[in-house]
């Protein structure tokens, strides 16, 4: 068929209009966005808002309900709860974000390489294999086990089964992308193979990359706090969500509230970040919005 | 083609606009078309893209997005019946037993993972009562007439162990086993070989006077037209240009638009040959072969040799032809030309040197002498790069330092009669035509020696295809560049090469100067493929039909 006509430039993706459609496709995106930029705020500014300190013990106060002074009530060493799950946000988001940065910066690097290189895709693909074959949790278990539990650690345990599914993502993008023209075209133009990575094929994952990296983040949130409610994650002392949780288990039946609150900003951050992705995939992915037009 | 003009009337489109969306105020993709089709009639839609003869046929068959397309007003008669109003039920029943379309590509109309006979059988089971037997009976009967082959074992085949030509006889099959009174046909043969498209439309016309079909085809090809119409409509941005029978419409357009149309049309008759040249020699292969190999860990490897024992020489200023159909090996010539591919026997010279061993960074300062240029101007730019930034690349690469690199891209702009401001531009606000051009200054950057053009005027309207030939026609004749030109159209071969070197299952069947090769060929395949060219016995340009020579004289007219 020929082709002389203009494309249509609605397909083209700039960030404000990306953030235009996101918020029109679907209200329920406004209110996840706002959730999240409270629970990031609350962590930021965790210091200032925070009536107690978290880490202040005091035993004479163990177990209160929830009062002025304590507005979501103490635990059972006499902490702020309140306290405790502002500075637990700090934590959880950390850990997701800082996965989400690692696992895609990690992953983009492998999938470049890979999906460029027969010989290191072969090697490098089987090692995903075999990464995507232990289960994240184990591992992760496995690891801060071996090398005790800090937030790095952690970090680390998390990012380490992400990875190859960034990897692989990034790869299937790269060895269609290498294939246009335009790549050939930059070949004989004389381009170096780093700068054709860097310029022509880099880019085109750019959006996979961002949709990834939110499902990262709130899988890592979550694996984090399975973590320190089994024990395995960041030390007790320190305020997590997951942490929180696990100490206040044996007072369920006591204080249930003592897992009901940290348990809800779980929730709430989990499902605001998926949403966002979810979002993001759609805005990012034009025909998906075909899809759905055409009844 | 014996239709009467007191044949009934099929179909009766009447004054029809369709615009995006429901505002009164819409962009109007269709304007005002009015056309006829009689039983028993081919009606021929031509025009370039955006024209608007496909929507015009999707209308006809019901099948707009809804909502997004708006028929507007006018009206479409189908056998006697409103189209327009009719219910989304009947319009079901109307498209396989009243009216039937097929199109360009048969691989996606069909689906790859049924067997070709069963997605006849749903049509029939769909709309008739017949028990499985009966069902089969007819439509390996109608297999038969579409002159498949072998139909029992192609009824269990599965589209892809079919050949492109095959592929679209089966849509042929499906689309009249029930026979229908009006036939469709969107760019049928578009994306076929010309001798498989010569047989598909020997077919179409076969199958139209056995069964009295109206056929209302869709095409940007004159040749095709001359090949098939009974009457032509010619549209242009959503209105028809011209109407009438086709010997009047081809001898005596009325309208400005038809005739540079018809203008456009590169002639199948050689251009004057230029005078022998003694100039060096800049490109030259010996006897270049690529095989493929594929690997299979029981029993031994397949291989396929996609060009073996080519032997071209190319000079300075001149033009060098390769032309053959799809699977000739033409592009993986010039792919292992260029070196994106690698060659696994034989020599390719540039200036004497070879390059066909070479490693990449041994190959890197020689790159920059040959340059190509590909078929898809929509890829072959990285639409995320500016297009100053596109052509200064390659300079950028050899050591020009950033600013002058980008200086220069806007010479080579105006250089292809682009507008200077197109420097910071992006690739998706260009159209078809300009994209090429901008590629064609990308490849000249560099300042080559050769410029190898894969195909480089096929995705383009035939208006465009004329101005972007006349463009390099002038780079070459400004710059003596040397034009390694591949293309699977004789019309453009015979209007911009010195000499043509014809390619059938990778080897070279016949090689020589254009005048010589496209006039009096030696070799069967090649008469074969110069016989197949649609419209031959047309002379577009100069509207009239072409005077007869000798070797044409036995071919009925």
């Amino acid at each position: 068929m020929a082709v002389d006509a203009l494309p249509d430039p609605s397909l083209r993706i700039t960030p404000r209009r990306l953030g235009r459609n996101l918020l029109r496709s679907n209200p329920i995106i406004a209110i996840a966005a706002i959730c999240l930029a409270v629970i990031v705020l609350m962590a930021i500014f965790a210091p200032l808002i925070s009536p107690h300190d978290p880490q202040l013990l005091a035993p004479a106060q163990r177990l209160k309900p929830a009062s002025a002074e304590y507005p979501l009530g103490t635990d059972a060493y006499g902490r702020d709860v309140l306290s405790r799950i502002f500075y637990g946000g700090r934590v959880s988001l950390l850990i997701g974000l800082g996965s989400a940065v690692f696992s895609v910066v990690i992953g983009l690097v492998i999938g470049l390489v890979s999906g460029f290189f027969k010989w290191v895709d072969a090697i490098m693909m089987r090692i995903m294999d075999g990464l995507m074959a232990i289960p994240a949790i184990l591992l992760a278990i496995a690891v801060v086990s071996l090398s005790g539990a800090s937030l790095m650690t952690v970090l680390v345990a998390i990012t380490i089964p992400e990875v190859p599914r960034v990897a692989r993502l990034v790869r299937s993008v790269v060895l269609t992308a290498r294939e246009e023209p335009y790549v050939e075209a930059a070949i004989s133009v004389g381009t170096s193979l780093p700068k054709i990575m860097w310029r022509h094929l880099m880019p085109n994952t750019v959006a996979p990359l961002i949709v990834q990296g939110t499902y990262v983040c709130a899988s890592a949130i979550l694996v984090e706090a399975i973590l320190s409610f089994l024990g395995a994650g960041i030390s007790p002392e320190i305020p997590t969500w997951g942490n929180i949780m696990a100490e206040g288990r044996a007072f369920f039946q006591i204080k249930p509230s003592l897992i009901f609150w940290p348990g809800l900003m779980l929730s709430i951050a989990i499902l605001s970040v998926n949403l966002i992705g979810d979002a993001a995939r759609d805005a990012l992915d034009p025909r998906m919005k075909q899809r759905e037009a055409r009844p | 083609m014996t239709a009467t003009t007191t044949a009934p009337v099929i179909l009766d489109v009447n004054d029809l606009i369709i615009s995006i969306g429901r505002k009164p105020d819409a962009h109007r993709i269709i304007d005002g078309v009015s056309l006829q089709v009689r039983q028993g009639e081919t009606l021929c839609v031509v025009g370039e893209s955006g024209s608007g003869k496909s929507v015009t046929s999707l209308t006809v068959m019901g099948l707009l997005p809804k909502k997004v397309l708006v028929p507007a007003r006018g009206k479409i008669t189908l056998a006697g019946e409103d189209i327009l109003s009719a219910s989304d039920r009947r319009l079901r029943q109307l498209r396989a037993t009243t009216m039937a379309m097929i199109f360009q590509e048969p691989m996606t109309a069909l689906n790859p993972v049924v067997p070709v006979g069963k997605q006849i059988d749903e049509v029939l089971r769909a709309h008739t009562n017949l028990d499985a037997r009966a069902r089969r009976e007819r439509i390996l009967a109608m297999m038969e007439q579409v002159r498949l082959p072998d139909v029992a074992r192609i009824f269990k085949s599965y589209p892809h162990q079919l050949s492109g030509g095959q592929r679209q006889r089966i849509m042929i099959a499906m689309a009249l086993v029930l026979e229908p009174k009006l036939l469709i046909a969107d760019e049928p043969t578009t994306a076929l070989d010309v001798t498989t498209q010569k047989q598909i439309l020997s077919l179409i016309r076969d199958l139209q006077r056995d069964h009295g079909t109206a056929v209302l085809f869709i095409t940007h090809d004159m040749g095709v037209v001359a090949e098939i119409a009974d009457r032509v409509v010619v549209m242009r941005k959503g209105k028809v240009v011209e109407t009438g029978a086709l010997d009047a419409v081809l001898r005596a357009p009325t309208m400005e638009y038809t005739r540079n149309l018809l203008s456009s049309v590169p002639s199948l008759i050689p251009r004057a040959a230029r005078p022998a040249s003694s100039e060096p020699i800049v490109l030259q292969t010996e006897s270049l072969g690529k095989v493929y190999r594929q690997r299979s860990t029981f029993g031994a490897a397949r291989e396929v040799a996609a060009a073996q024992n080519v032997t071209l020489t190319l000079r300075k200023g001149r033009t060098l032809g390769i032309v053959g159909e799809s699977g000739s090996g033409k592009s993986t010539v010039a792919r292992c030309i260029v070196r994106l591919i690698d060659p696994t026997s034989g020599e390719v010279r540039l200036a004497g040197q070879d390059i066909s061993t070479l490693s990449r960074p041994a190959l890197r300062p020689h790159r920059k002498r040959i340059q190509i240029v590909f078929q898809d101007p929509y890829r072959s730019l990285n639409p995320r790069v500016t297009v100053g930034e596109t052509i200064a690349e390659g300079p950028v690469n050899y050591g020009v330092p950033h600013a002058e690199a980008i200086k220069r891209a806007g010479e080579l702009l105006e250089l292809v009669d682009l507008p200077a401001d197109a420097i910071a531009r992006y690739p998706h606000q260009f159209s078809g035509g300009q994209r090429q051009r901008i590629a064609i200054a990308r490849a000249l950057a560099l300042d080559p020696d050769v410029l190898v053009a894969d195909e480089a005027v096929s995705a383009l309207d035939v208006s465009v295809q004329a101005q972007v030939l006349d463009l390099l026609d002038e780079i070459q004749t400004r710059l003596g560049i040397a034009l390694l030109f591949i293309t699977h159209d004789l019309r453009v071969a015979a209007q911009i090469c010195d000499e043509v070197v014809v390619m059938q299952h990778g080897r070279v069947v016949e090689q020589g100067p254009a005048g010589e090769i496209l006039t009096n060929p030696q070799q069967a395949y090649t008469k074969q493929l110069l016989e197949a060219a649609p419209g031959r016995h047309w002379d577009f340009a100069n509207f009239r039909p072409v005077a007869m020579t000798q070797h044409d004289a036995a071919a009925p007219v």
